[in-house]
């Protein structure tokens, strides 16, 4: 990691522990919206920036993990701290299950069976699937977390257990980033024939690209559902695909700072321009419009070399 | 003793078309083999046929006695048998060190969860395949070139990175499509000289090639095709005063 992305981080970390102090309960609230669209835009990125294959039905990940945990803990009574990873367990398995007879396919051809995904996903759930899920109305009651006795309530509390697990994902991703397994995706999204001919299994990397991407998603599901007690289908609409492809996009394909400028972005320009009413998705569309005409590698372009330049600089300084 | 690889009457259609009809050879292991035929002989047909990037329609290559028939690329290349492409694959967006660092995956085997954890036997994993992949680039003459992206290599270069990122690999059989493709004469002296240097590693070569002077110098035996059947095949010197190869190269004359 380079030493400016480093300060970066630091600076957003400092900037947002302090922001309970500065910003009132409902600003705040917007920035957990942001943490949890970045969570959820870096597991995306796994999938279509670092493998390259284009998942237009990310929600459907999102709503299988929130609703694990809604069921779990509803149901079973099952706190949602724990329900947390069985929901990334199960949102993987269901990843690895769809995308096992379609992930031979390329860009725009999984683009839309994904999309039929997602769509399938979320009429099951209006449709009561097994008699769980709760039907257009969805799950109420869902409890909140509680973390060494405290109970997380409050908005500025969910602040702190958001932008954790942001760190703790950024922290692991990058990590991921300059490996073998990141650098088979990253094969695999340039030249899948070059990848192949390499040696790299294209068929297992793709699915663990989804498998883990997914499982990301499960898991932010599962904190979404705390957050809000009530979770129904139309929050897991097409729509949240789409805005959580565009943040992938719109800040930088494949780069870990740039998702979650992307996501920040997203989320808060919306905002922004709230005192504009209904104009404000035009003013956003125009934005999207400019931007990838104008900026098309994405606001924060920034690639990370896919080794640790450390092994390379004392595998020089050897011979 | 059987060879290293052996093709058996394999054949492939496309469709109607016969692009590899009935073709069978040998290559014994420590030899640089050439491929050599005229355009649309079905060459590089027959290399994707042995890399697993086609299915053969009928017959069967084995390499060290065991069946290619049915196995994926990637399983093949673990088995032994790396490639390049006739029109270079580089992953151009990235650097030469990355690029070489692919070949050297299948002989690594650190997974996610190492990754995430980076424990020790992962670092040490990374830090070997670094080395190897630099000492890759020195081999194949690319030496401080590591952080270069591929695309921003010359052309010779790139081809000679291509064949590093299959040496990453550990080969036992090398096969090669058009290396000499778009090089100058001197690119094609040092790369005859690599070839060379190769074979004395103790791998085994397979090239298809269109220049003649690279063909003759480096290969130890010739394999000649035309319209996909094999017309011709032995030392350079044999297959230079073939007749039926001269005819495919330079046509016959009206009786």
């Amino acid at each position: 990691m380079s030493r400016r992305l480093l300060i970066g981080y630091l600076v957003a970390a400092v900037a947002l522990a302090a922001a309970p102090r500065f910003l009132d309960a409902y600003q705040v609230d917007v920035l957990n919206s942001v943490g949890l669209y970045v969570l959820l835009a870096l597991g995306l990125n796994l999938i279509l920036g670092d493998a390259g294959l284009f998942n237009m039905g990310h929600a459907a990940f999102y709503a299988v993990g929130a609703y694990t945990a809604a069921i779990l803990n509803t149901r079973l009574g099952l706190p949602i701290l724990w329900a947390m990873p069985v929901s990334g367990l199960l949102a993987a398995l269901f990843a690895l299950l769809v995308a096992r007879p379609v992930v031979h396919l390329r860009g725009d051809y999984l683009l839309v069976v994904t999309i039929g995904l997602g769509e399938i996903v979320r009429i099951a759930l209006i449709n009561d699937v097994f008699g769980l899920t709760g039907g257009a109305n969805g799950i109420f009651g869902i409890a909140r977390p509680v973390i060494f006795g405290q109970k997380i309530r409050k908005p500025d509390e969910f602040l702190y257990l958001i932008w954790g697990f942001v760190a703790v994902t950024v922290f692991l991703f990058h990590r991921l980033e300059q490996s073998r397994f990141g650098r088979a995706l990253t094969y695999l999204r340039e030249d899948p024939v070059a990848a192949e001919g390499s040696g790299i299994d294209t068929v297992r990397y793709r699915l663990m690209a989804f498998a883990l991407g997914a499982a990301w998603a499960g898991m932010t599901g599962s904190i979404y559902a705390a957050k809000m007690t009530i979770i129904s289908p139309e929050s897991f609409s097409f729509w949240e695909s789409v805005v959580v492809f565009l943040m992938v996009i719109l800040g930088g394909s494949g780069s870990i700072p740039g998702v979650m400028v992307g996501a920040a972005i997203v989320v808060l320009m919306p905002e922004v321009f709230r005192d504009l009413a209904t104009a404000r998705m035009l003013v956003f569309g125009l934005v999207m419009m400019v931007m990838m005409v104008v900026r098309p590698q994405g606001l924060l372009p920034w690639r990370a070399v896919r080794f640790r330049r450390k092994d390379a600089e004392r595998a020089e300084a050897a011979r | 003793m059987s060879a290293l690889l052996e093709l058996r009457q394999v054949t492939k259609t496309f469709g109607g078309l016969t692009a590899v009809d009935d073709i069978g050879f040998d290559v014994e292991a420590g030899l640089v083999v050439g491929l050599i035929g005229p355009n649309g002989a079905g060459k590089t047909t027959t290399f994707n046929l042995i890399t697993g990037n086609y299915r053969v329609t009928k017959g069967t290559i084995q390499f060290e006695g065991r069946p290619l028939t049915s196995l994926r690329t990637n399983r093949i290349v673990r088995l032994g048998i790396a490639r390049t492409f006739q029109n270079i694959r580089l992953f151009q967006q990235l650097t030469a060190l990355e690029n070489v660092l692919a070949g050297r995956h299948c002989r690594t085997s650190a997974g996610l969860l190492a990754a995430l954890l980076r424990t020790p036997g992962q670092r040490r994993e990374e830090r070997g395949a670094v080395e190897r992949s630099l000492a890759e680039l020195d081999f194949v003459g690319l030496a401080g070139r590591g952080l270069v992206l591929a695309k921003n290599l010359p052309y010779g270069d790139q081809r000679r990175l291509e064949i590093a990122r299959a040496l990453a690999a550990d080969p036992r059989l090398l096969v090669l499509d058009e290396p000499a493709g778009g090089m100058n004469e001197q690119e094609t002296d040092q790369l005859v000289g690599l070839i060379g240097r190769i074979k004395a590693r103790g791998i085994t070569v397979l090239l298809i090639e269109h220049d003649m002077s690279l063909v003759m110098r480096a290969c130890d035996r010739i394999v000649v095709m035309e319209y996909g059947k094999k017309i011709a095949e032995g030392t350079p010197e044999v297959i230079q005063k073939d007749a039926r190869v001269i005819a495919a190269y330079l046509g016959t004359e009206a009786p």
